[in-house]
């Protein structure tokens, strides 16, 4: 099950009996560009394959991650824990305007 | 050419409180696996509970042994292979340290090789993080005693021909109360694992196993860093509990993960109470760590 | 006799590895790792008696490279520390005391001499690490180094370079010998409180504001210690005063110039020795160590037959007492120095008297004591 899928709903074999409490999270993802080294990890291995390499480069000549489909995210923050270079960060959404503070 | 977005861009990460910030970005490769070993050794010890100014990390030298000049602890970049010898007195001069050592494969088991036997016989109560590149990175990608049969590094062009060690077996055997592996890919779990050693009672070893698509990778046709991290992913196999024995990175390439051992020994310290405590009061042999539980996970 | 202080007040019967080890108990010693190495080994089993009596800590470490880091990370955590060898294994402490140099770490390492290369002669005297003393670790560095001549100056040398290590932040060695550390003798150890002691420099700022290594006025910085929230980078690597590396010449410069620095500016406070009839002397015979002793009835001999004969003994041999050896080179007509080596400290000798006067050396190549007679002998030829 693990295609990326970008509709709202969730496809479930059988219906679990609180599907109307369950609620996908939603993420908002964060990148210091210029930390960036271009390794591709969180774009290979986001599982929503939310992210691209972007065409321009950073002052270092790197590739960095840009969003393909930034709805898609639903804050597992792998990104977060394999990116080496500490340059991207995933926040929920509800509480993207804290973090933001702190992000700058 | 097509429109792309950009996301939010900013200038801080979270883990920055706990990075030395005039010393980023780091002088790692791309693809380097040190960076997710940190980030991963970062949010275990945020997770710990651990008060941060009761913790030290003491490293080696080598690619490995520059974490601590990373990161916003006490830290301490000693001399090649002293890293253990080091934290031994550092956890002894002051029992209510929390002592962290984190370094490499060549650091720790080559010149350093002595050090960890007898750390892990005394059962310091220490935790040793080992980035295993299976080369001497720093210095240009020399063999190193992890390195495979077969393969190539400027001191060994025409392919290695020695045995190399079983990082975990080596622990186990010299008394490690604590033994895992994981992979520099697996950051969920490495992460749970490093912040169940830092916990830990007794002489705990994580090994990680790290791509350096530098050198390593690069002599042996390996790919990129990511080409690295799918392998890893193609080959790892998760054994809790396997005999540390049979966990040797094998010709196959197959390579075993897991939490190998987990076992209760009294400590060095524990030791000395006992031989000693009765006669002679000690000061200070009680550590003032608080215990916070580990969050379930599904494996 | 009072042990929980450390400090074993009275008269005793001691010999010279158990005086240093009370003295580094007196001077508030409370971690000991080392190996054991004859003729160096009573010091640790000693201390293995002693350190847990006195709520101290005594690890035997599997080889002498790991004692030697456990002395500098024991430091950190706030301990005044000491190891104990001899020959083979100083020679293995050597890239690591360097590294204590290079982080500033208090430490007292005593070298019991004997006889060397190699394994030598294990059980018999030398005095031929003088030179390693001062150059053994690699890259520019300066040193502090005391010789004791007796057990009751292995005990007072010993307290000495714990205060000389506090207060200059450097590892500190105490070159013992084979002899001097074997032979009892009496010690008096008074009480504790007429036992002056030094303490480290700690920080005067609050963790925001402190850089690890930005000298106060003396060139010594502030030191802090693990676990008290200073969050410092300690490392071996040329590094700037904020502790981080920095691999440029310029850091090299300074760093260096100020490590140097330290020792230098302040040598008129560090440099010892004793004078004994110097004043208008023909001959001054310069020792140190049990040669010192040896030398005496030589120099005794050498008087009654109507010689005027000085003794300048080294109580700190490292750094070297330059201005003094230049000052009686203007005045006598020669310098004699045994030593049981085949030459070191009759270099330091020879470089600072600039020609103007003879030097003399009275070599041993090692285990046993000068034959008083080739002193004479000796001191007869400088004074012709």
């Amino acid at each position: 099950m693990g295609e990326p899928s970008t509709s709202e709903k969730p496809r479930f074999w059988r219906t679990p009996l609180d599907l109307d409490k369950l609620q996908m999270p939603k993420g908002k993802v964060f990148v210091i560009k210029e930390r960036c080294k271009g390794c591709g990890f969180c774009v290979e291995y986001c599982p929503r394959d939310v992210l691209e390499l972007s065409y321009e480069f950073n002052s270092k000549g790197y590739h960095y991650p840009v969003p393909k489909n930034e709805q898609a995210c639903v804050n597992c923050k792998l990104c977060d824990m394999l990116c080496p270079e500490f340059a991207i960060y995933t926040v929920e959404k509800e509480k993207e305007t804290e973090v933001e503070k702190v992000g700058n | 050419m097509i429109e792309q977005q950009t996301c939010t861009m900013v200038e801080h990460h979270p883990m920055d409180v706990l990075l030395r910030q005039d010393r980023i970005p780091h002088i790692w490769c791309s693809g380097c696996g040190l960076g997710t070993s940190l980030t991963a050794f970062i949010s275990a010890v945020k997770d710990s509970g651990i008060p941060l100014d009761k913790m030290s990390v003491v490293s080696g030298i080598g690619c490995t042994g520059r974490v601590a000049g990373y990161l916003n602890l006490d830290s301490f970049h000693t001399t090649h292979g002293r890293a253990l010898p080091f934290a031994v007195g550092l956890h002894l001069g002051n029992p209510c340290l929390k002592v962290i050592v984190f370094s490499g494969d060549g650091d720790l088991i080559a010149i350093g090789g002595n050090h960890f036997i007898h750390s892990a016989r005394r059962n310091m109560d220490m935790t040793v993080i080992c980035v295993n590149n299976f080369n001497y990175g720093m210095t240009g990608g020399q063999g190193a005693p992890t390195t495979p049969i077969g393969a190539k590094s400027t001191t060994t062009p025409y392919g290695n021909f020695e045995f190399p060690f079983s990082i975990p077996y080596l622990a186990a055997a010299s008394g490690a109360t604590y033994v895992a592996r994981w992979t520099s890919l697996d950051t969920r779990r490495l992460k749970k694992s490093m912040q169940e050693a830092i916990l830990k009672r007794g002489f705990s070893v994580v090994e990680v196993i790290s791509p350096c698509p530098t050198l390593y990778g690069r002599f042996n046709r390996l790919g990129t860093g990511l080409d690295m991290l799918k392998t890893y992913q193609e080959n790892t196999v998760i054994k809790h509990g396997a005999d540390p024995a049979s966990v040797a990175i094998g010709k196959d390439g197959k390579i075993i993960v897991g939490k190998f051992v987990d076992i209760e020994r009294p400590t060095f310290l524990d030791m000395m109470k006992q031989g000693l405590g009765a006669k002679f009061k000690i000061p200070c042999l009680e550590r003032d760590v608080d215990k916070t539980e580990i969050p379930r996970e599904d494996e | 006799m009072e042990t929980e202080s450390g400090v074993l007040t009275g008269e005793h019967f001691l010999s010279g590895n158990e005086a240093c080890a009370e003295g580094a108990l007196a001077a508030g010693c409370r971690f000991f790792a080392g190996y054991p190495i004859t003729p160096s080994t009573e010091v640790a089993e000693h201390l293995a008696e002693r350190l847990p009596e006195v709520g101290g800590i005594f690890i035997q470490m599997e080889d002498e490279l790991a004692s030697m880091n456990a002395i500098l990370g024991a430091a950190w955590a706030g301990q005044k520390t000491m190891s104990a060898t001899s020959g083979p294994g100083f020679s293995l402490m050597m890239e690591n005391f360097g590294l204590g140099v290079m982080t500033e770490t208090p430490c007292v390492i005593v070298n019991v001499q004997r006889g060397g290369p190699s394994t030598g002669l294990p059980t018999l005297v030398g005095q031929a690490d003088m030179m390693q003393a001062r150059w053994g670790s690699h890259g520019p560095y300066e040193v502090i180094a005391l010789s004791p001549s007796s057990p009751q100056e292995c005990f007072d040398f010993t307290i000495k370079a714990f205060n000389l290590s506090e207060q200059y932040r450097t590892p500190v060695l105490v070159m013992s010998d084979e002899v001097v550390g074997h032979m009892t003798e009496k010690v008096v150890i008074p009480s504790a409180d007429k036992i002056k002691l030094t303490q480290r420099r700690t920080p005067r700022v609050p963790p925001d504001k402190y850089l690890p290594y930005e000298p106060d006025p003396d060139g010594v910085p502030q030191m802090a210690i693990a676990g008290q929230g200073y969050r410092m980078h300690i490392t071996g690597l040329t590094h700037d005063i904020k502790g981080y590396p920095v691999i440029t010449e310029e850091a090299q410069v300074a760093l260096i110039e100020r490590l140097v620095q330290k020792i230098r500016k302040n040598r008129d406070k560090i440099e010892e020795y004793e004078e004994v009839e110097c004043e208008g002397a023909d001959v001054i015979v310069c020792s140190y160590g049990i040669s010192a002793r040896i030398s005496q009835l030589a120099v005794e001999t050498a008087r009654a037959e109507g010689m005027k004969v000085g003794v300048l003994r080294l109580i700190v041999a490292w750094p070297f007492p330059e201005k003094k050896i230049d000052e009686l080179a203007g005045k006598v007509k020669g310098f004699v120095v045994p030593e049981i080596n085949c030459g070191q400290m009759v270099l330091e000798v020879e470089r600072c008297a600039h020609g103007k006067a003879k030097v003399i050396l009275v070599p041993h190549a090692g285990g046993g004591t000068h034959n008083p007679d080739k002193i004479l002998d000796a001191i007869r030829r400088a004074a012709a």
